[in-house]
């Protein structure tokens, strides 16, 4: 009896005082409250400012209260935690309102006029007028680019990953490794210098070719990781059926991977969409709606922003019909982006039973 | 139909190194033959060495001669695509094809090598679905991916996959080892029946199985860690069991080993 007793009153090893579940939540509407209000006592004007003493009083007080309560060791695993969370919403900040500045001021001019009409007759200077041309020629130019630069770099990436040893291969390798890093007015340059040899005027297919150069090393990267991720076990069992190796490239190793190498092609698609500086030396940019990429320049998204601003002296609305188009080419890469995800779903081997 | 295989000083090598060294045996048909011995011994790579895999491995090369009923599958102007075709294999892991249902994965080896009517694919697959002693479980859901099965109903549509491209040889590396011991009954089972009609080699890590399943066993082993991997002795199951002739493989078989 006296020794069960005794038993009861000795502390648990396995338990230990533990603070409630809304505490950081707590902690958090604390801390920025206190540096709101530390921050209007010291007349402090800037937003970051405020921002910044909250996010430290978090940190500071999440340590504190834990190491109080909990003691040490679980006080340190909160502050690695509530470091994660500051980090992700610093992290928010620029892309929220990035999106939110884009979108509030996108929409003013956004409509099916807006999308449906060119500049053609219409002053930088004066509202109205469109982006009919510079849709057209964006898909007109990233379409060719990709049409030309997914092919090679999906080939080269089963080159490399099936067939490619020794010297040659490391030496591919490496050319797709500089090339990554060259940077998008450079292979513009390289092109601009072939017309002017051949002393060709700007048209959108040589655009199309600089986007291609900048496309290929993206798409090659990341189809090798999509084709390196099939389990070896899987060519080694269609070779042992008789299978020749390009029909077990073709059958196997491409479907099993298919989803991975069409989301690599879509964010390579992506990554060239927004490029301005090629299309500026190549494409020439163009009012008018020119539906022939391989005749006469065109305009693009991008090139259409940089003009709207650049050309327009100031007036307001040149600078709507900018944020519009940004919008636009947004929402384009958006959508890619999701498309992109629904196949890799659909694409992606099944499981079910 | 089952076609013997007469192995006579084959060495083959991974880059610069040995795996295997001289190696000399007759697999008669329409038997089954266990490869039993230590791991690293070099039994898997001998095997792959025997339907032309083994120089899928990157610096994998071979030396030395495999008649497969008189003809060297080494010899000038072999197709290693169509020695694969008379020499199946079923590997350690059940690696049905992700992206194919279960009457595809059986069909698969078919359908990348010709154009076949729906018909004939489909007597085929029933075939070998019912030599695998898998289509009872299966047929009612032959369009569901294979990779919903389980793992011994998984490594039955690997063998039924493999028998559907009719080989005369079926090679089997380790097929249990990934198996409980009720799927892998109905494998053993499955291997009594398959070797009316083919000729079988299976390699194993369990001396049980081999002495349960097989009509000869041949014993390697390595001299030590490095050194290629050699036969040691190649004889009736029965014999290699109870009485063998070399005292390494009495010491490995009876657990005396080192």
């Amino acid at each position: 009896m006296s020794n069960a007793l005794v038993t009861d009153k000795r502390p648990s090893t396995l338990r230990a005082a533990s603070l409630p579940k809304w505490t950081p939540y707590a902690i958090a509407a604390g801390s920025l409250a206190l540096g709101i209000g530390i921050s209007a006592a010291a007349d402090l004007h800037s937003k970051i400012q405020w921002g910044l003493i909250a996010a430290i009083l978090f940190v500071l007080g999440t340590y504190g209260i834990a190491a109080r309560v909990e003691g040490r060791r679980q006080a340190k695993d909160r502050v690695a935690t509530s470091l994660v969370w500051v980090a992700f919403l610093v992290a928010l900040i620029p892309l929220v309102s990035l999106v939110w500045v884009t979108i509030s001021r996108g929409v003013k001019v956004l409509n099916v006029y807006f999308l449906t009409h060119s500049m053609g007759v219409v002053a930088d200077s004066e509202p109205g007028g469109g982006i009919y041309h510079a849709i057209i020629g964006s898909l007109e130019q990233v379409g060719l680019a990709t049409l030309i630069g997914a092919p090679i770099g999906v080939m080269t990436a089963i080159y490399l990953v099936e067939y490619g040893r020794g010297r040659l291969a490391s030496a591919v390798t490496f050319f797709v490794d500089v090339m990554t890093g060259i940077p998008s007015i450079v292979a513009g340059l390289f092109i601009l210098s072939l017309m002017l040899i051949f002393k060709m005027q700007p048209f959108g297919f040589a655009g199309s070719l600089a986007l291609a150069i900048l496309m290929m090393p993206v798409v090659v990267r990341s189809t090798e990781e999509m084709l390196k991720l099939v389990p070896n076990e899987l060519r080694e069992a269609s070779l042992a059926l008789g299978v020749p190796k390009w029909r077990t490239i073709l059958k196997v190793v491409l479907p099993t991977s298919i989803g991975g190498i069409t989301t690599g092609i879509m964010l390579a698609i992506a990554r060239i969409a927004g490029e301005t500086a090629p299309v500026l030396l190549l494409v020439f940019g163009n009012p008018f709606i020119n539906n022939n990429p391989f005749e006469g320049a065109q305009a693009s998204l991008p090139l259409y922003i940089y003009q709207q601003y650049s050309q327009s002296a100031g007036a307001n609305a040149a600078y709507d019909r900018a944020w519009a188009a940004s919008l636009t080419l947004i929402a384009f890469v958006m959508i890619l982006n999701l498309v992109a995800r629904g196949i890799a779903r659909w694409k992606a081997p099944k499981a079910g039973r | 139909m089952a076609k013997r295989i007469d192995v006579s000083g084959l060495t083959a090598y991974y880059g610069s190194h040995k795996a295997i060294e001289d190696i000399s045996m007759t697999v008669e048909p329409r038997s089954v033959t266990a490869f039993i011995g230590p791991s690293g011994c070099g039994k898997s790579t001998f095997l792959r060495t025997l339907n032309r895999m083994h120089e899928v491995t990157p610096g994998g090369r071979v030396e030395g001669k495999v008649l497969l009923d008189d003809e060297d599958l080494y010899g000038a102007g072999v197709d290693p695509v169509s020695v694969r075709r008379e020499v199946g294999m079923v590997f350690q892991r059940p690696n049905p094809f992700p992206t194919m249902s279960i009457f595809e994965n059986v069909a698969a080896g078919l359908r990348l090598n010709g154009s076949y009517k729906k018909a004939q694919l489909n007597d085929i697959v029933e075939k070998s679905l019912k030599g695998a002693n898998l289509w009872n479980e299966v047929k009612d859901r032959l369009n569901k991916p294979g990779s919903g099965l389980s793992g011994g109903q998984q490594q039955r549509l690997c063998i039924a996959r493999a028998i559907a491209v009719e080989p005369k040889v079926l090679l089997m590396d380790e097929p249990c080892s990934a198996l409980d011991p009720i799927s892998t009954l109905a494998i053993e089972d499955l291997i009594g029946e398959l070797k009316e009609r083919f000729t079988i080699v299976i390699v194993t890590h369990n001396m049980q199985q081999a002495a349960r399943v097989s009509d000869r066993t041949a014993f390697f082993n390595l001299a030590a860690v490095g050194q290629p991997g050699r036969l040691i002795e190649i004889d009736d199951t029965e014999r290699i069991f109870s009485n063998p002739s070399v005292q390494a493989t009495e010491d490995y078989i009876s657990g005396r080993f080192g």
